[in-house]
C-alpha cells in the first residue's frame, strides 16, 4: 500500500512530571506523583475509576492547574501556559470531533489556530487522511462515520499539527471489541511512526499491556507501580497491582525456612513451596502466595508440593480452560490450562495441584486480618 | 405486522387530536379568516368590498413608519437580549449544579412578576425622578437628568428585561447539551477562548438562539402593554394603532389591515430567523 509516509516529528520530547498533586477542596486526586516518559516512549496510566489518572492527564493538557508540582515538556516547564499554548495533542474518549464541520475542516482546524495558509491546510489535510488510511472522506460530516473511522479522524486532527507529547483519553473504551486490536495496532503504528511521547489513560489492563512501553499502575491518586507490561504481570510489587493486574490466587502461609534467594512457605493446607523472592521475610513470618491461574497444574496423582482439591467447574474460555476448584479446606481457586481434544476432567475423583515448571509465584507480608 | 398496527394507530390519532383541531378551525382559523375579509370590507358589518382601507393604510407614510417601527422595535430587542444572554449562557453552563439553580430562579424571576406590574416598576426607574436618573447625577455621568420614558431607548431598556427568560431559557437548553470536550479539543488545538466561541460554541448554539430570537422578536413587537405604558402616546406601534383604530376611532376594516400587517411583519421576522440559522448551519 502506498501511504505517504510524513516526516518524522520534529525531535521527540520527553514529559516530566515532578510531584505533581492536586486537590479538589479536600479530595486529593493525584498525590505527589513523580513520572519520567522518555522521548518517542508511551506510558499508560492504568487504574480503577477515581484512582485520578484522567486528573492527571487533564494538568498535561492545561485543563486543570494543578495544586502543586511541575509539569516539564522536553525542557521546558510549561505550568504557566495556557492549553492552547502547550503543543498537546489530544484524542478524547468520545473523539470530541466538532459536528458541524466536516472531517478536513476538523484536521484543518488546529492548522488554522496556528495561521497556517489556506494551501498548506488542504495540503496537511491530504497527507493526514492518507497517514490514517481515511482518503476519500474528507467531505463528510463525523456522524456519517463509524465509530473506528472517527477514531481515525480525532487521531489524524490531534497529529496534523505535529504535537510535542500525545495524550490518549480511555481511546478504546468507545470501540467494538473486534475493533479495538485494529486501533490499537493502529495507534501504535502512527506512534511509532511520529516519534511520539505519548500517555495513555485507560482502565482497561488488556489496553495497557498490549501497546504501552510501560505502565503506570494508579491507585488513590499514587502511582503503585512503573514498569514494562512483563514487569507489572509477573513482578507485582504491591498487593493491589498484584490484584488489579489479570486475575491471580492468593494463599496464606507462613515462611519455614529461608534459602538463598527463596523461601520454603507452609502453606495453610500443608502443602509446602519453594517461593523465589528478593524481598526479606523472618521465618516464621505469615505471608500471602499469589500465583497466577496457569501456573498451575492439576494431575490425577499426588506428587511433591501438591494439594488435593476437588475440581467444581470448568469453564472454556476462548483457547483456555479455567477450572474451579476447591480445597479440602473449603478454599476456592481457579487454575487454568489449554484446552486440548480428549475427554474433560473427572468432576468425581480427586485432582491434585501444584505450581507448574516456570511458575512465578509472588510473596507478600501478610496484613493482619 | 407494523404496517397493520400502523394503520390501525393513525384512524384512533386522528380522533384524538379532532377535539384541539376543531378548537383551532373554530377559535383560530376562523376568525382570521373573518380579519381577512374584514380589511376588504367597506365598514364594520362586512359589507361591501373595497381595498381602501388598504390603500389608505400603505400610502400614508405615518402608518408605513408605524410598521418599520415595530419591526426595528423587534430587533432592537433581539440584539440586546442577545448581547446579555450569551456572557449569562456561558457563565451558566461553566457553573456547578448549585449554582445554576440559583441562576435559573434569576433568570426566571422576570416571569412570575406579571408583566403589568414589572412595566409600571420600569417607570419608576426610568422617570425623570426615577432611580436610574438619580443614580447617573449622583455618580456625576450626567448633568441633567435623561429622558427615557417615552423613548425608543427606554422601550428596549424595559422590553431588554422583560424578554430576557424568553432568551436565555431556549439558549441555556441547547448550550447546556454541547459536549464540554469540544470546548477543550478546541483549546488543546491552539485555540483561544475567543475562537473557541466563535468557532464551536457559537455555531452549536444557533438552534438555541433562532428560537430564542423568535419568541423575543414576536413578543417584543406584540408588547402592547409595555408599548402604551413606557411608550405612551408618542411612540406608537402597530397593536397601539390597531386597538386605537378598533376601540377609539371604531374603524374596524382600518384595525383588520393593521392587524393582517402586523400578522405578516412578525411571520416574515420569524421566517427570517429560521432561514439565518439553517444558512449559517450549512456555511
Amino acid at each position: 500500500m502506498q501511504s505517504s509516509t510524513p516526516q518524522p516529528a520534529p525531535a521527540s520530547q520527553p514529559l516530566t512530571l515532578d510531584a505533581v498533586s492536586h486537590s479538589y477542596g479536600d479530595a486529593v486526586a493525584v498525590d505527589q506523583v513523580t513520572l519520567e516518559v522518555r522521548a518517542g516512549e508511551l506510558v499508560a496510566l492504568l487504574g480503577p475509576s477515581g484512582c485520578g489518572k484522567s486528573t492527571l492527564l487533564r494538568i498535561v493538557a492545561g485543563f486543570i492547574n494543578q495544586t502543586s508540582g511541575r509539569v516539564i515538556i522536553g525542557d521546558r516547564v510549561v505550568d504557566p501556559l495556557p492549553p492552547n499554548r502547550r503543543e498537546v495533542g489530544i484524542v478524547f474518549q468520545n473523539y470530541a470531533l466538532f459536528p458541524h464541520m466536516t472531517v478536513a475542516d476538523n484536521i484543518a482546524y488546529g492548522l488554522e489556530a496556528r495561521g497556517a495558509s489556506k494551501a498548506t491546510c488542504r495540503e496537511r489535510v491530504k497527507e493526514m487522511l492518507a497517514t490514517v488510511r481515511m482518503e476519500g472522506f474528507g467531505d463528510r460530516k463525523p456522524r456519517q462515520l463509524s465509530g473506528g473511522q472517527q477514531q481515525r479522524v480525532a487521531l489524524a486532527r490531534a497529529l496534523a499539527v505535529r504535537p510535542r507529547i500525545l495524550l490518549l483519553d480511555e481511546p478504546f473504551a468507545a470501540l467494538d471489541k473486534n475493533l479495538r486490536l485494529d486501533m490499537q495496532i493502529e495507534i501504535k503504528r502512527l506512534q511509532r511512526q511520529f516519534g511520539l511521547t505519548a500517555i495513555m489513560v485507560t482502565h482497561d489492563q488488556d489496553e495497557a499491556m498490549s501497546i504501552a512501553d510501560r505502565i503506570a499502575v494508579m491507585s488513590r491518586g499514587k502511582i503503585e507501580q512503573l514498569g514494562s507490561p512483563v514487569a507489572i504481570y509477573d513482578e507485582p510489587e504491591t498487593l493491589f497491582v498484584n490484584d488489579f493486574i489479570g486475575s491471580s490466587n492468593r494463599f496464606a502461609g507462613s515462611v519455614e525456612t529461608a534459602e538463598g534467594d527463596g523461601y520454603g512457605v507452609r502453606l495453610a493446607g500443608g502443602t509446602l513451596w519453594q517461593v523465589p523472592s528478593r524481598k526479606r521475610f523472618a521465618t516464621g513470618e505469615p505471608v500471602l502466595v499469589t500465583i497466577r491461574p496457569e501456573q498451575l497444574t492439576l494431575s490425577p496423582q499426588p506428587m511433591p508440593g501438591t494439594m488435593p482439591v476437588r475440581l467444581k467447574l470448568s469453564l472454556p474460555i476462548g483457547g483456555e480452560l479455567i477450572h474451579d476448584v476447591e480445597t479440602s479446606a473449603g478454599e476456592a481457586f481457579k487454575v487454568a490450562a489449554p484446552r486440548r481434544p480428549g475427554a474433560p476432567l473427572d468432576l468425581t475423583t480427586t485432582l491434585h495441584c501444584g505450581l507448574a515448571a516456570h511458575a512465578r509465584p509472588v510473596l507478600f507480608p501478610r496484613p493482619a486480618a | 405486522m407494523s404496517g397493520t398496527a400502523h394503520a390501525g394507530t393513525t384512524g384512533i390519532e386522528w380522533r384524538l387530536a379532532a377535539p384541539l383541531g376543531f378548537t383551532y378551525l373554530a377559535f383560530f382559523a376562523a376568525p382570521l379568516l373573518i380579519l381577512l375579509v374584514m380589511s376588504f370590507s367597506v365598514d364594520d358589518n362586512l359589507g361591501g368590498f373595497s381595498t381602501a382601507s388598504w390603500t389608505k393604510f400603505w400610502g400614508d407614510p405615518f402608518y408605513r413608519g408605524v410598521v418599520w417601527d415595530t419591526l426595528r422595535l423587534g430587533l432592537l430587542a433581539v440584539a440586546v437580549t442577545t448581547l446579555f444572554a450569551y456572557p449569562i449562557a456561558l457563565v451558566f453552563v461553566a457553573s456547578g449544579p448549585r449554582l445554576q439553580r440559583l441562576l435559573l430562579f434569576i433568570i426566571l424571576l422576570p416571569l412570575l412578576t406579571s408583566v403589568v406590574i414589572r412595566t409600571f416598576a420600569w417607570i419608576v426607574i426610568l422617570s425623570r425622578e426615577g432611580v436610574l436618573n438619580q443614580a447617573l447625577l449622583a455618580l456625576g455621568l450626567a448633568s441633567a437628568p435623561l429622558n427615557l420614558l417615552q423613548t425608543e431607548l427606554g422601550l428596549v431598556i424595559a422590553l431588554t428585561q422583560i424578554e430576557m427568560p424568553l432568551m436565555l431559557l431556549p439558549l441555556i437548553t441547547v448550550m447546556g447539551q454541547i459536549d464540554p470536550s469540544l470546548s477543550d479539543a478546541s483549546r488543546a488545538l491552539g485555540s483561544s477562548r475567543w475562537r473557541t466561541f466563535r468557532k464551536v460554541i457559537l455555531p452549536l448554539s444557533l438552534p438555541g438562539w433562532i428560537a430564542g430570537a423568535t419568541l423575543v422578536f414576536a413578543s417584543a413587537t406584540t408588547a402592547f402593554i409595555s408599548q402604551t405604558v413606557i411608550g405612551g402616546a408618542r411612540l406608537v406601534y402597530l397593536p397601539t394603532l390597531i386597538w386605537q383604530q378598533a376601540m377609539v376611532v371604531y374603524n374596524w376594516p382600518f384595525a383588520a389591515v393593521a392587524s393582517v400587517t402586523l400578522l405578516v411583519a412578525v411571520l416574515a421576522g420569524v421566517t427570517a430567523f429560521a432561514t439565518l440559522g439553517r444558512f449559517a448551519r450549512t456555511a
